[in-house]
């Protein structure tokens, strides 16, 4: 178990998997260095299949570039990444990325509507790429029309918003839109990035029910970014707390937020109370 | 030799010589300009002086070697100048950018060398049809021409390229992240690259003749040409120009693009996501 190994005396509750959960990615001694800043320092993790698990921290603690890793939108200076029992880098990238969906902070629309948002997922492929894990593949026949209705209704947008051109929707749609977007190529995981960051908090909270929904209907493995820790209590299974590059703390959610009683981390789980 | 360059001797007329008293008046406009800078205090005279002296110069220079090169009329020096010409355009393209690099040199060289080198070989064999084939009266003045307008679409299309890529480096990373080529997450960027290189050229296309008279057309009709004579030299100039452009643009804005993206296909531009 990787995080048995987190040698720093400092660190918090670290937990291993618990029973019956296997994990999606393994993370060992994973270093990112930019500008010649160290960013990640020797980051050891499990994050579990089929689980929301949230990564918190201080800004600056390297959660965002931890996650840019776990679809290869970086790679590290140093370090492996395992996916599904395989070197993330063995996977051919696109087939990887298809696999691995990502949302970002802020909501990326391209021209043109709703339905040409979520299309350009299956078109601009060039061909029908072979999933390379065989969870949630599309059914056999399904066209794209299908499919982009199937993906709205997954990430709860509205039908009729399928032909609005996609600068005229408001934040929480277009961050839905990305959902959606995401949920085209029928992944087996999702990386958010801060995904209610821009939303109000009724919005954020919808959101996060939605994401919720999706990881226990599609099985989906949810890895996500927030600087709420209300929201990582509410909706993560698993909580991995970053500071300064490492993993000070991981585990239950419940237990990391109860039973933490480093004063450092304490204080940091303690801010929104 | 094609037609209307013999109907070129028929129409020609006597030349009315500028001799260098004459240049000597010449110079008196460009002491208006000095005085403008001066009384506005636009701190631009000394300039405009070094600059009016660097044209004298420079061109007085251009005119000697053109008749020492027309005289001794060997194919070799011909070839020397047009590389020189080439070199010295694709580093003043090279300079103009924010992200200059040895990588950008190599790419806008040998795109400027494979666009101006075909357009001038198509011209010079199919369309002016030169004699001997190296006659450098033709061919200096037209890869000139041809090498001035490629290295200003080269130098607009790799700016534009490097400012859209970075101006939408979300949007690119938003379709990588689906899986695209780098090929499919640029398309925008590159697009505008190529409309913004090629704009100028087709923009001079829609009004040449009506709110332009294009130097050489101008040139000719002063050195006794007949505007008939002129304006056939004129479209054949633009119609170079124009195939020169667009594909120096294209073998640019498209090789040039794949040094921001590594193996991994993953986007070189810094992007903000990266900092938290």
């Amino acid at each position: 178990m990787a995080l048995g190994a987190q040698p720093h005396n400092e660190a918090g509750i670290i937990q291993p998997l618990p029973s019956g959960l296997t994990a999606a990615f393994t993370l060992k001694g994973v270093r990112q260095v930019k500008d010649g800043i160290t960013i990640l320092d020797g980051v050891e993790l499990d994050i579990p299949h089929g689980a929301i698990t949230a990564l918190v921290g201080p800004s600056g603690a390297g959660k965002t570039s931890l996650l840019r890793l776990l679809n290869r939108l970086d790679d590290p200076v140093s370090g492996d990444i395992v996916y599904r029992s395989r070197a993330i880098t063995h996977y051919p990238v696109r087939e990887l990325r298809r696999n691995v969906a990502f949302v970002f902070q802020t909501p990326v629309m391209f021209p043109g509507t709703v339905r040409d948002n979520l299309q350009a997922a299956l078109t601009l492929g060039g061909r029908a790429l072979r999933p390379c894990a065989d969870t949630v593949a599309p059914a056999a026949g399904q066209d794209a029309e299908r499919r982009v209705a199937a993906a709205m209704a997954l990430a709860e947008l509205d039908g009729t918003l399928c032909d609005r051109d996609g600068d005229r929707l408001s934040g929480g749609q277009k961050q839905r839109v990305n959902i959606a977007r995401a949920l085209m190529t029928s992944p087996d995981v999702l990386l958010m990035d801060e995904p209610t960051s821009a939303l109000h908090p009724e919005t954020a909270d919808r959101l996060m029910e939605t994401t919720r929904r999706l990881s226990q209907e599609q099985h989906l493995t949810v890895v996500m970014v927030t600087h709420r820790l209300s929201e990582a209590r509410r909706t993560s299974d698993m909580t991995v707390v970053l500071e300064h590059g490492r993993v000070v703390a991981m585990g239950r959610t419940a237990d990391v937020f109860e039973n933490t009683t480093n004063p450092r981390i304490r204080a940091f789980l303690d801010t929104e109370r | 030799m094609p037609p209307f360059v013999e109907s070129s001797a028929m129409a020609s007329r006597s030349i009315l010589e500028v001799s260098w008293f004459d240049l000597a008046w010449a110079g008196g406009l460009m002491l208006i300009a000095v005085g403008i800078s001066h009384w506005q205090k636009l701190g631009l005279a000394q300039r405009l002086v070094i600059g009016a002296l660097r044209t004298v110069v420079q061109l007085m220079l251009v005119g000697y070697v053109l008749v020492s090169l027309f005289a001794l009329d060997r194919w070799y020096l011909v070839g020397v100048a047009l590389l020189g010409m080439l070199l010295v355009a694709t580093k003043a393209a090279v300079n103009r950018q924010f992200r200059a690099s040895r990588t950008l040199l190599m790419i806008t060289g040998v795109a400027m060398l494979l666009a101006s080198g075909f357009t001038l070989l198509y011209i010079s064999t199919l369309v002016v049809r030169v004699t001997p084939w190296y006659n450098p009266q033709y061919l200096i003045p037209l890869f000139g021409m041809i090498v001035g307008s490629a290295m200003n679409a080269a130098a607009i299309a790799a700016e534009r390229l490097a400012s859209e890529m970075a101006a939408r480096a979300a949007e690119i990373e938003a379709y990588l992240a689906l899986g695209t080529t780098a090929q499919q997450a640029s398309q925008h960027p590159v697009r505008q690259a190529l409309r913004a290189a090629l704009m100028p050229t087709v923009n001079g296309l829609m009004v040449v003749g009506i709110v332009t008279l294009p130097g050489m057309m101008t040139g000719q009709i002063l050195a006794g040409a007949s505007p008939l004579i002129a304006i056939r030299y004129q479209i054949v100039v633009a119609f170079m120009q124009a195939a020169a452009v667009a594909i120096t643009t294209t073998i640019v804005t498209l090789w040039y693009r794949r040094t921001f993206f590594t193996a991994a296909l993953q986007l070189k531009v810094p992007t903000n996501a990266a900092a938290a």
